[in-house]
């Protein structure tokens, strides 16, 4: 598979979120905000690159029928790890993240990524993948987290400074001044309802977009 | 014998989970080991800063090595106390209140006459944009507690004003600054109760 392949793949083709629909337990927790997907998403990339990686590294060694065990053991000790590492020595960093540092153990899209991809490819791709695949997660996560925020509270990025950096304060915008706010949208059903609308919008996008190419005659070819 | 043929082995796949086992467990232990002082030394770090905001002023003593046990509004609390030459002239600890989404955990410093220096949300959780009004990057309303005592508002007044009281509730969410405002009369009760234990110098050891 080629590089350009495996980041359409993770972008969109195959987004964690929007098209494998894996990891909806820590999407629909962690997404009142845009900045609480933005963390999540750039942790869970960061956990998702190592292991692939690791995965990869240690393919030929691990048995088909006991894979599972292996690489839980492997993903579990891993984000345990980072999560020790962040608190003793980036502990102002912890303190934001910390909080998704824990759900990744249960993303079930880690897991899915080594046993779909990682187990069957060199390292490199491996890393590739993890890391669009990550990236993918991070989009859908801040997309679905900023429509939130701004539906709920008319704010998009607030308190980005904590998880950026001051110098990322810009970020934070109030888009509705004065809004009385909408509260069912940060409540767990405005996520299912986010989710829901969102993943609609992607399957009518991407019928259109075969529609469209099915009817241009194939003059493309290379372009 | 190579790889592939090992593989299938029930010996090998036992030994790879042994092995898997192993060299995580023991990654853990090492990075557990290494990182445990570091850890240690941040959190220390962090109750340091927030007894640094609910106690304005200097101090004179290590108030993280200046602590005792009293039984508390819900069992023992830890309370930090703060000294100018050697006499406790402020005193510093946790209550917990409950609000719309679980427990709201609050550090407070109250001075010797039992006046409030200060409150502070350590940890909630509660809704955002309606309820997180009671941290102070939010909003400024967990300052009206600074500079109160059980006397000023009495005790009957120290509530939310819809519940007769004088301090403010968010509009949509009463719940939870009325469980902050409950959870620190209850500590000022705590401290007029206990406050001769609090503040008596030869319970203190050096």
């Amino acid at each position: 598979m080629s590089y350009a392949r495996i980041t359409r793949e993770g972008l969109w083709d195959n987004n964690v979120v929007f098209a494998q629909m894996l990891a909806l337990c820590p999407t629909l927790a962690v997404t009142g905000s845009a900045t609480n997907g933005l963390g999540m998403g750039l942790a869970t990339t960061a956990v998702l690159v190592i292991s692939n990686m690791l995965i990869s590294a240690l393919r030929r060694f691990i048995s088909a029928d006991v894979r599972i065990p292996v690489y839980v053991v492997f993903i579990a000790t891993l984000v345990t790890l980072v999560d020790m590492t962040l608190n003793a020595w980036v502990h102002d960093l912890y303190k934001v993240l910390g909080l998704f540092i824990a759900l990744i153990v249960v993303n079930c899209a880690i897991l899915g990524r080594a046993e779909s991809f990682a187990s069957k490819n060199r390292v490199l791709p491996s890393a590739v993948d993890g890391l669009m695949m990550g990236l993918g997660f991070t989009f859908a996560l801040t997309l679905i987290g900023g429509i939130r925020e701004v539906l709920g509270g008319g704010t998009l990025f607030s308190s980005a400074h904590l998880l950026l950096g001051p110098s990322f304060a810009f970020l934070e915008t109030t888009l509705i001044a004065d809004y009385k706010g909408f509260l069912l949208m940060i409540l767990p059903p405005g996520g299912f309802l986010v989710v829901g609308f969102l993943l609609a919008a992607k399957r009518v996008l991407d019928r259109r977009l075969a529609a469209r190419a099915a009817l241009v005659p194939v003059p493309a070819q290379g372009a | 014998m190579n790889l592939e043929s090992l593989r299938d082995k029930l010996g090998y796949q036992g030994a790879l989970l042994a092995v898997a086992a192993l060299v995580t467990s023991a990654a853990l232990a090492l990075a557990s080991r290494a990182t445990a002082p570091a850890i240690a030394a941040a959190e220390a770090r962090d109750l340091q800063q927030s007894l640094a905001q609910v106690l304005p002023g200097r101090y004179e003593n290590d108030l993280l090595k200046d602590s005792l046990l009293a039984p508390g509004p819900e069992g023992e609390v830890t309370v930090y106390r703060a000294r100018r030459a050697g006499k406790v002239e402020a005193v510093v600890f946790q209550v917990t209140g409950y609000g719309y989404a679980g427990r709201i955990v609050c550090m407070m410093g109250v001075d010797r006459s039992g006046r409030i220096l200060g409150v502070r949300v350590l940890k909630h959780s509660e809704t955002p944009g309606l309820g997180d009004k009671i941290e102070p990057a939010k909003a400024d309303w967990i300052h009206r507690f600074e500079g109160t005592f059980l006397g000023d508002p009495p005790p009957e007044k120290f509530a939310v004003k819809k519940d007769g009281g004088v301090f403010d509730q968010f509009a949509g969410a009463t719940i939870t600054p009325r469980a902050v405002v409950k959870a620190v009369k209850g500590g000022l009760e705590f401290f007029g109760r206990e406050k001769s234990r609090l503040l008596d110098e030869s319970g203190s050891r050096p």
